[in-house]
């Protein structure tokens, strides 16, 4: 059987039409990770900057996107206006399937639009409304009003869209989807507002045939078993990924105050325990995912004397919960939510703008700025201070949140105080487990603790051997390309080994795939490296700041010498892998 | 006779692995909307969701409405689909109280619910069961927490 060509659709935004275009390069490319980095290279342009107009903004999904269980990912790659890097970014919800569902294996969006739109593609639709009414507004009452344009399709549609800071171009611009998920970080979000694109709507409006292998649907309910009705997936549905709060917390790998303490007693009243206990309304789940790792917490307001109370949902996990918890000196966890759901509301990455507002914190204690930059007075554990801060990053409001919401170190660039900036690329990730991870996430493909698992190598490992390390995280590394170009929620990596995943494009009538495997792997990494690499990253260059050297966790204190080691040497795999 | 009753919706997650399973199994495709059960969220995402199934109607207005016996009535309620003999009219969509078939706009032919109860052992959290038409619905399976465990504030 010939290997079918990818079906992408392509829209100009500019000029309000689009074209569906079948390319060749399945079995070399993919889909998901590798797919969005073949688009890049076809419809990008490296030399221009990240929100310039003609840049693309691709959305892809994989050959087993609906055809598993937990294949329910969507890769956006994009260049970054946070890095002015090729960077990628990956979100769950019903995108993945709806994609599948309109006949597409990735969607690529170019030009900008004359005015704010939104845009709705499916598989026989692509309609552009105009939406200017829709400017500034927040990303529910955004949501709301882009139900209009979907209803024909409700339950079996994705909905994203940005709020203020990505109409406002912020670096920390995310866009939403489907309420509860996101394309997070990096500022994907900043390049749909350079689009002029306010929302937009999938529509998962067909239906595939089956594969005529009569393997599949077998394979479908063993890999369905797996993943349910063992202990494989607990820890994910369960307390969720906050269980780690207090885990971390225990072990002096947590971060508070900006990283100025790696444990605190009062880690009982933000620990995922405490979520669950208080404040778990619910669990929902990205659509083919049985799993339900998506954790609600109810939030009750008074509004007015006499209990009058309203209700809010917001959605939780561990790295917004230590951003905006542990981070900011927070004792209660109701008041993480309060600021989840503004930064929700403003489409703000809740990662970077918690780990924003704690060095601004710092900052403001040590007397670096005042509240002439800050508007609010920031003081640890104030959630109304905070909420305001929020507010002011979303909408850049004065010169300083326009910079700070560009990344920490931009602000520190003009302000001072980049020695206590917890940048390691980006913002950090809610692990101070020690070097290994340090230098994972600051040299890692997508600045992220999802690039390897070097924060569980910290966990694991005491010895400062540099070329074992390294060696963990490439290899690792390895695994996650493949599962991001299948594309696989990173949380079904125990179940979907490459054997595994052999059996499923096999299953799926995909053979040529299962054979090209581990070469296309192979090929998808050296590309996504050499994109980043053309772009301007030398990892050489890569710094940590001065707090990352000084804080001590349970190995006790960094050591420089082994950072520098851990340093050296993935710079130069990294210079290999990109050749 | 059994019947599919989402009975215990208040615990789904929007998963779509029932509609998954049941477009797989009985109708041999991949889809999320070609299917006898299809989730719906009810009212956006953040209130739940909703399940459009077959109530086993008897007699059945859908099999009265079929003019070609696509759909015939089952005997203790529901109904039997030969979508063979179906001519993509849509009587039955027209005639059915509670929207559960759907006429695919893709093939025109009707979709819904044989009571066959495949994709039952698919929920992850046992919202659906195959239950006989009378039996009682089932009652809460665990305590209700008697503390308020709202926020405190
Ligand atoms: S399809 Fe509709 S009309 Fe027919 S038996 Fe079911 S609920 Fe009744
Ligand atoms: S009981 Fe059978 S026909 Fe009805 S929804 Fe489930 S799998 Fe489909
Ligand atoms: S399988 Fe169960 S939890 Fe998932 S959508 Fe269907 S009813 Fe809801």
């Amino acid at each position: 059987m010939a290997v079918h060509p990818f079906r992408v659709l392509h829209v100009r935004l500019d000029q309000g039409k689009g074209q569906v275009l079948e390319l060749p390069g399945r079995a070399e490319h993919l889909g998901g990770s590798g797919l969005a980095a073949m688009l890049y290279q076809q419809f990008g342009d490296l030399t221009l900057p990240a929100l310039h107009p003609s840049q693309p903004l691709i959305f892809a999904i994989g050959p087993l996107t609906g055809w598993f269980p937990l294949m329910s990912k969507t890769v956006c790659g994009f260049k970054s206006p946070y890095t002015e890097e090729y960077a990628e970014t990956h979100a769950g919800g019903r995108l993945g399937l709806s994609l599948r569902f309109s006949g597409l294996d990735a969607l690529v969006l170019t030009g900008a639009a004359a005015r704010l739109t939104c845009l709705v593609v499916g598989s026989n639709r692509m309609e552009f409304h105009d939406v200017n009414f829709m400017k500034g507004m927040d990303v529910f009452t955004t949501g709301k009003h882009m139900r209009r344009y979907g209803k024909s399709n409700a339950g079996h549609r994705s909905t994203l869209r940005i709020g203020p800071a990505g109409e406002n171009q912020s670096a920390f611009a995310c866009i939403n989807v489907d309420t509860y998920r996101h394309f997070g970080r990096l500022g994907a979000g900043a390049v749909l507002g350079a689009k002029q694109v306010k929302g937009l709507i999938v529509a998962g409006d067909r239906s595939l045939p089956l594969p005529e292998n009569k393997n599949y649907p077998k394979l479908f309910k063993e890999i369905h078993t797996a993943l349910t009705a063992t202990d494989m997936m607990r820890k994910y549905h369960d307390l969720g990924t906050p269980i780690n709060m207090a885990v971390l917390n225990g072990i002096r790998a947590l971060p508070w105050r900006n990283l100025q303490a790696t444990t605190d007693a009062c880690i009982d009243d933000v620990s995922g325990e405490r979520f669950a206990e208080q404040l778990l309304l619910r669990k929902t789940a990205c659509a083919g995912c049985p799993v339900g790792c998506i954790h609600i917490g109810l939030l009750r307001q008074l509004f007015a004397e006499d209990h009058n109370y309203l209700y809010r949902q917001v959605g939780y996990d561990h790295e917004t919960v230590f951003a905006n918890g542990s981070m900011l000196g927070m004792t209660k966890a109701w008041k993480i939510l309060v600021l989840l759901d503004e930064a929700e509301k403003q489409g703000l990455d809740a990662i970077s703008s918690g780990v924003a507002l704690a060095w601004a914190t710092e900052a403001f204690e040590k007397g670096l700025i005042s509240e002439k930059e800050t508007l609010v007075p920031l003081k640890w554990d104030d959630v109304e201070s905070y909420r305001l801060a929020c507010v002011h990053l979303g909408l850049a409001s004065n010169e300083f949140y326009r910079l700070l919401a560009q990344g920490v170190l931009k602000a520190a660039a003009v302000y001072g105080g980049a020695d206590f900036a917890c940048v390691l690329g980006q913002e950090m990730a809610g692990y101070a487990t020690g070097e290994n991870f340090f230098i994972s996430q600051a040299m890692g493909f997508r600045y992220s603790h999802l690039d390897s698992a070097g924060y569980s190598y910290d966990q694991k490992t005491k010895d400062k051997d540099a070329a074992k390390a390294i060696e963990f995280m490439i290899e690792d590394e390895k695994a996650r390309v493949m599962l991001c170009s299948l594309v696989s929620c990173l949380f079904a990596r125990s179940a979907y080994t490459p054997e595994k995943v052999h059996e499923a494009l096999i299953a799926t009538d995909q053979p040529e795939l299962a054979e090209a495997l581990d070469s296309s792997v192979e090929a998808i990494r050296r590309t996504r490296w050499r994109l980043k690499l053309q772009s301007g990253y030398a990892p050489e260059q890569v710094q940590l700041p001065k707090r990352f050297l000084e804080v001590e966790t349970w190995k006790g204190k960094m050591d420089p010498a082994y950072v520098e080691e851990l340093k050296t040497l993935y710079a130069q795999k990294i210079r290999e892998m990109g050749a | 006779m059994k019947m599919l009753r989402p009975s215990r919706m208040e615990r789904c997650i929007g998963c779509h692995s029932c509609s998954l399973a049941c477009a797989r199994q009985v109708f041999k495709q991949l889809s999320w909307t070609n299917a006898g059960i299809r989730i719906h969220s009810s009212g956006g995402i953040t209130t739940g969701f909703e399940a459009r199934t077959c109530v086993a109607c008897d007699p059945a207005p859908c099999a009265a409405a079929c003019p070609t016996e696509a759909i015939i009535q089952r005997q203790g309620g529901g109904v039997r689909l030969k979508q063979d003999a179906c001519i993509r009219c849509g009587a039955c969509a027209k005639a059915c109280p509670v929207d559960a078939i759907l006429i695919s706009p893709e093939d025109g032919l009707a979709y819904l619910c044989i009571h066959c109860g495949r994709c039952v052992a698919y929920c992850p959290h046992e919202c659906l069961e195959l239950a006989e038409k009378d039996s009682p619905f089932c009652a809460p399976d665990s305590p209700y927490e008697d503390a308020c465990t709202l926020a405190e504030k």
